[in-house]
């Protein structure tokens, strides 16, 4: 245990000054990132859309599950809060549609928090069952009778795609992917803000040790209820994303499956890794229309199997099995 | 008041599901202190299994006992071939094996046997019995399985020598491997029995929900309920934990809040009991050693 955090805190430092082959990494994937659409047909663009959203979302599921070492197979629930403020805002309000992002964020921060709250008392399994009850009753939950005048029932909202501002020579899909990955960049620059210092190494600490984080003075309970906030903040505004991007909520799209799905980018794309997160949601995007072609009965088989699969083998996930194969090309060329 | 209590016994015959496979969840959690989030999947696939033994022209008790056995085997290959080697590691990664796992049955189930809902023989007689008018048969025949499921399984954990050795390794693995118990095998039981019970949840539910791969999902809500209500590490408590969900659940969804938001009762129950008393009502309360 000890010794985990002792590597975690020395990995967490040397994120903490990027090193000029990290800068050039990340500036050529931006490049690529930025060059892509105009590329690609819209159909793909579209596609790489989604990746970016769940790579939103997940880096929020692995701020609470990765680095606090909280379980969440509930995010879903909140990746439906985030699409359904931004559907209901544009819908009955004529909210534009940038503007959903802050209120999807907040009420997901207020709701993740109070959440968060009774999950204080709640430890790993107990957790992970709190939060599969939450997903399961999602659905339900959404097609109450209630709010039906809002949320539209069964039927769900039909949003409008916005078309792109300034008379910028772009099709919707295109611009939606540039306002995407925007959002994304500015999500990730934020979370790494978050996690390189003090704040992420209270948060490791928590998970690895709890007793031993309080007799450093951090105060576990604030730190993890607001992890939770903060993580149901990130995933609501990839859900407020994903409903603008999709032009469609219903309460059907939010089961347990999608719940499910996150965690499972989570894990496959690497716990505790902001990288990961990247990794994640292109598995979460790809890997199923992989598994769909590999086997059209049976996709979710296959993702089934390539998750147990991946714990067995590769249990630090895609990021952990780049960065090992990274560190030994260096040490190759370094020779 | 003949509303009130025709709500009252059909929730009983709904409890007797949850309790069983209640029970089949306390069983793996008290050998391994996990919770198999498969179960329900577990579950639901014996029930597709028994359906085919069916339509092959098995009668429904040779089938049913057949099932059983399927179930039971397969309990202890899934326990040998994926759960074992993860002994020792994280709660997560062994969570998202469950999860893994739920996600292949429920695939392979639609995948074998189609997505179009099933109608599933009931073998009791379609009359009230008695000519009462609160429960029908097919109700007092589930809550009569149930019942004979746990005194079974309490003779076979009390008076056997094999239940004995069973209870032991989940107690004390250590002491137990040294008195010669083959603490291996007895999990592999477990999960073999937690199987078969599982089973019998399904093909008790299944006449009433109707057969398809998603009918065990809210089902295994409620028995996480009545499992954390009774206490987890408690097979009596979980079985008692599941009748009272059963009625809770029927009477509040019939009078109070309706039918569409029933499964929020279990999010609630749950929740709540983890808050309140997590230890649920005749459980153990955990105590940790800093």
């Amino acid at each position: 245990m000890h010794d985990s955090t002792l590597k975690r805190a020395v990995t967490l430092s040397g994120a903490q000054r990027p090193g000029k082959e990290r800068m050039l990494l990340i500036a050529a994937v931006l490049l690529v990132a930025c060059v892509l659409p105009l590329l690609l047909p819209n159909y793909r663009i579209f596609q790489l859309t989604l990746a970016m959203i769940y790579a939103v979302a997940l880096l929020g599921l692995n701020m609470l599950t990765g680095y606090n070492g909280q379980i969440s197979l509930g995010h879903g629930a909140f990746y439906a809060i985030g699409a359904y403020v931004a559907a209901i805002l544009m819908d009955k309000f004529d909210v534009p549609y940038w503007a959903t992002l802050p209120a999807a964020g907040l009420v997901c921060l207020v709701v993740g928090f109070l959440f968060g709250l009774p999950a204080l008392r709640l430890e790993g399994l107990y957790l992970a069952l709190a939060t599969f009850a939450l997903a399961v009753a999602t659905p339900q939950l959404l097609k109450y009778k209630l709010i039906d005048d809002w949320t539209g029932g069964v039927q769900g909202i039909v949003i409008i795609k916005p078309d792109a501002p300034f008379d910028l020579p772009l099709n919707p899909d295109q611009w939606l992917y540039y306002f995407t990955l925007a959002v994304t960049v500015v999500m990730f620059v934020l979370g790494w803000n978050l996690l390189r210092g003090r704040i992420g190494r209270a948060l490791v600490a928590i998970r690895d040790h709890p007793i031993a984080a309080e007799t450093m003075g951090i105060n576990a309970a604030l730190y993890k209820s607001l992890t939770f906030g903060v993580s149901a903040m990130y995933t609501g505004i990839a859900g407020a994303l994903g409903a603008i991007v999709v032009q469609f909520v219903a309460p059907d799209s939010f089961t347990v499956f999608l719940s499910i799905s996150l965690l499972v980018g989570v894990v496959v794309g690497g716990l505790a890794s902001i990288w990961g997160a990247v990794f994640g949601g292109l598995f979460t995007q790809f890997i199923p229309n992989v598994a769909d072609s590999i086997s059209k009965a049976a996709p979710w088989a296959i993702y089934g199997v390539v998750l147990i699969a991946c714990m067995y083998l590769m249990p630090d996930g895609i990021a952990g099995g780049v960065r090992r194969l990274w560190l030994r090309l260096r040490s190759r060329t370094n020779r | 008041m003949e509303a009130f209590w025709h709500q009252v016994f059909s929730g009983l015959a709904a409890g007797g599901v949850y309790a069983s496979l209640a029970l089949a969840l306390v069983m793996i959690y008290q050998a391994t202190h996990l919770v198999n989030f498969a179960q329900g999947e577990m579950a639901m696939f014996s029930t597709y299994i028994a359906w085919a033994l069916i339509q092959a022209g098995l009668p429904y008790w040779a089938a049913f006992f057949l099932t059983l056995g399927i179930a039971f085997a397969g309990g202890i290959v899934i326990e040998r071939v994926v759960i074992r080697p993860l002994a020792g590691s994280s709660v997560l990664a062994v969570v998202i094996v469950f999860i893994g796992l739920l996600v292949i049955f429920n695939a392979m189930a639609g995948w074998i046997f189609s997505y179009i809902v099933k109608t599933f023989p009931s073998p009791f007689p379609a009359a009230a019995p008695f000519g009462n008018k609160y429960i029908g048969s097919h109700e007092l025949g589930v809550i009569a399985v149930t019942l004979i499921v746990l005194v079974l399984l309490y003779l076979f954990f009390r008076h056997t020598k094999l239940g004995l050795a069973m209870r032991a390794a989940a107690e004390n693995p250590v002491s137990s491997r040294l008195v010669g118990i083959r603490v291996g095998w007895m999990l592999a039981l477990g999960w073999g029995l937690a199987a078969a019970v599982g089973a019998v949840a399904g093909m008790m539910v299944a006449p009433i929900v109707f057969l398809d791969p998603n009918m065990m999902s809210g089902i295994l809500l409620y028995a996480f309920a009545g499992a954390l209500l009774g206490g987890i590490d408690n097979p009596a408590g979980a079985v008692f934990g599941g009748f009272a969900v059963g009625v809770l659940e029927n009477l509040i969804g019939a009078f109070v809040i309706g039918n569409e938001l029933k499964l929020s009762v279990a999010l609630a129950l749950i929740v709540g009991v983890l808050v309140v008393r997590p230890q649920g009502l005749f459980g153990q309360r955990l105590v940790t050693r800093v």
